[in-house]
C-alpha cells in the first residue's frame, strides 16, 4: 500500500532537552497503528508534530509525499485530525459543536449528518440541543470525535481517546474508531493501553525516552 | 465667571494628600512614595500643559495643533502598550488603535459641527476619547493574555480541528473587545445619576447653564462608546496573531511536553 505518511528522522528539542529522537516511519493508507510506552515519553509530543500543532526541530514529515512544513497548516489538519485525551467542548449545546467543522468550511451545519453522527455512537438525536454541561465523560468523549470526523479525514491522530472511559463507552469510542478504518479507509495512530484497542491494530509501536523501538 | 482657585486654597488642598500620606503610612501600604511622586508629576505635567496649551491656543496654528495631538496619541500609545505584556509591535498596534478611533471620532465630532476645529475645542477633546480608547485598549490586552492563557486547550482544539486562527480566537476576540468597551457602557448608564462627569461639571462650574451642560456630556458618552470600541476593536484584531507563530500553532506549547 501507498505510504500516506513518512517520518524521516524526527527529533524535537527544548532548550538542552531532547523529547524526540531520531524517528523515522512509514505509515501506509489504512495502517491502523497503536503507540504506547511509558509516560513522558514522548508519544503526545510525537502526536502533535504530526498534526502540525507543534513542529519537529529535526527531520522531515512528508504527507502524501508532500512535507509538511511548506503545507498550509489549516487545511493539513483538516485532513489529519487530531483527538484529545480530555476534550473541551465549545458553546453551549452539542450542537455548537459539531456546526464547528461546517462553520470553518463556510458551510451551513448539515442537521441531518450531525444527526446520523450522534446515532453512529449512541447519542439520540435530540441530543443536538443538549446542553454540554449536562453530558457525561463519556458522552463528551462521543461527541468530541464525531466533531473531528463530520468531515471524514485521511488520518484520525488519537491521544488516548478511551482513558477514562467505562467499559460501555471504551466500546462504542472503539468500535467508531474501527468503523472509520474499515468503513472509510481513514488511516490510524493511536496512543493506547488499551488492550481490545491493541487488538484492533495492524501495527504496534513502543516509544521509550524519546526514541522509537525497534 | 466664579472660577478662582487661589494659590493659597491650592496649597490647604495639599492636605488631601496628607490624608492619602497617613492611611499609606498608618495602614503599612508603602505606597508614600508612589504618592508623593504621582502629586509631583502630576503638578509639574500640569503647570507645563497649561502654559502649553495657553501658548498654542494663541496662535492657533494647525501643524502646531496636529503636533500636540500626535504627542497626546502616541503617550496614550505609550502607556496601552505597557499593559501587553510584551507583546510584539504592541506600541505600534496601540498607535495605529488610538489614532483611528482619535481620528475618526473627532472628523465625526467636527463635520457635524459638534466641535469647532480651534485648537481649544479640539486638543481637549483629543484628550478625553485617547486616554479612554487607552484605557479600553490596556484592558483589552489584559483580557486577551488571561484567556489565551486560561483557555488554552479549547483554542488548542479549534486548530486541531482546522480552524483558522480567526476561528480559534474568535470567543477570545469578542470577550475582549467587550471587557475594552465594558467601563465606557457602565458610566453611560450611570451617567447623571452616579458621577456628573468631567465635562458637564466643568461647564457647570464656567457658569454654563445646565441644559445646555448635558448637551455636551452627551456627545461626550457618544464619542467615548465610538472611540472605545474602534480602539478595542483594532487593537483585539491586530494583536491576536501575536499569540501564534508562523507554522499557524499556538506560541510557548514548547513547554508542554
Amino acid at each position: 500500500m501507498k505510504p500516506i505518511l513518512e517520518l524521516h528522522h524526527v527529533g524535537y528539542q527544548v532548550e538542552q532537552n531532547q523529547i524526540l529522537q531520531d524517528i523515522s516511519l512509514t505509515v501506509a493508507t489504512q495502517d491502523y497503528i497503536t503507540l504506547t510506552g511509558p509516560s513522558g515519553s514522548g508519544k503526545s509530543t510525537l502526536l502533535r508534530i504530526i498534526a502540525s500543532l507543534l513542529t519537529a526541530t529535526q527531520g522531515d514529515i512528508l504527507f502524501k509525499d508532500q512535507n509538511i512544513a511548506e503545507m498550509d497548516p489549516i487545511q493539513y489538519r483538516r485532513q489529519v485530525s487530531y483527538c484529545f485525551q480530555q476534550p473541551t467542548l465549545f458553546g453551549k449545546t452539542v450542537a455548537d459543536n459539531l456546526d464547528f467543522p461546517f462553520q470553518i468550511r463556510q458551510t451551513t451545519p448539515d442537521v441531518e449528518k450531525q444527526k446520523a453522527a450522534l446515532t453512529v455512537v449512541g447519542l439520540p438525536e435530540n441530543y443536538l440541543d443538549k446542553r454540554i454541561t449536562e453530558l457525561s465523560g463519556g458522552e463528551k468523549q462521543r461527541v468530541a470525535m464525531i466533531r473531528n470526523i463530520m468531515y471524514v479525514p485521511d488520518i484520525l491522530l488519537l491521544d488516548e481517546v478511551t482513558v477514562g472511559l467505562d467499559e460501555e463507552n471504551k466500546r462504542i469510542v472503539n468500535e467508531l474508531i474501527e468503523h472509520f478504518h474499515k468503513d472509510h479507509q481513514v488511516t490510524i495512530l493511536s496512543i493506547t493501553h488499551d488492550a481490545a484497542e491493541l487488538k484492533q491494530a495492524s501495527r504496534l509501536l513502543t516509544i521509550t525516552k524519546g526514541r522509537l523501538e525497534a | 465667571m466664579n472660577l478662582d482657585v487661589n494659590n493659597w486654597s491650592l496649597t490647604l488642598a495639599m492636605l488631601l494628600v496628607m490624608i492619602a500620606l497617613w492611611i499609606g503610612y498608618r495602614e503599612k501600604l508603602g505606597i508614600d512614595r508612589e504618592i508623593i511622586i504621582g502629586v509631583i508629576r502630576a503638578v509639574i505635567q500640569l503647570f507645563v500643559v497649561g502654559y502649553l496649551l495657553k501658548y498654542i491656543f494663541k496662535v492657533n496654528n494647525v501643524i502646531l495643533t496636529l503636533a500636540m495631538l500626535l504627542i497626546i496619541i502616541f503617550n496614550a500609545s505609550w502607556n496601552a502598550q505597557k499593559r501587553s505584556n510584551g507583546m510584539t509591535n504592541a506600541l505600534l498596534i496601540s498607535f495605529v488603535a488610538i489614532l483611528v478611533s482619535t481620528g475618526v471620532t473627532l472628523g465625526v465630532l467636527i463635520l457635524s459641527g459638534a466641535i469647532k476645529l480651534i485648537p481649544s475645542q479640539v486638543i481637549p477633546i483629543s484628550g478625553m476619547i485617547a486616554s479612554n480608547s487607552m484605557v479600553a485598549i490596556g484592558l483589552s490586552y489584559r483580557s486577551m493574555n488571561t484567556q489565551f492563557r486560561d483557555q488554552r486547550q479549547s483554542v488548542l482544539e479549534r486548530l486541531a480541528l482546522g480552524g483558522s486562527l480567526r476561528d480559534a480566537s474568535i470567543g477570545i476576540l469578542r470577550e475582549s473587545i467587550k471587557t475594552g468597551m465594558a467601563p465606557t457602557i457602565d458610566s453611560a448608564k450611570t451617567v447623571g445619576i452616579v458621577s456628573l462627569p468631567g465635562m458637564m461639571s466643568g461647564l457647570i462650574f464656567a457658569g454654563v447653564d445646565p441644559v445646555h451642560a448635558i448637551k455636551y456630556q452627551i456627545m461626550v458618552t457618544f464619542m467615548l462608546l465610538s472611540a472605545t470600541s474602534l480602539g478595542s476593536v483594532i487593537a483585539c484584531y491586530m494583536a491576536y496573531r501575536n499569540f501564534y507563530n508562523s507554522r499557524k500553532q499556538l506560541k510557548d506549547l514548547a513547554s508542554e511536553k
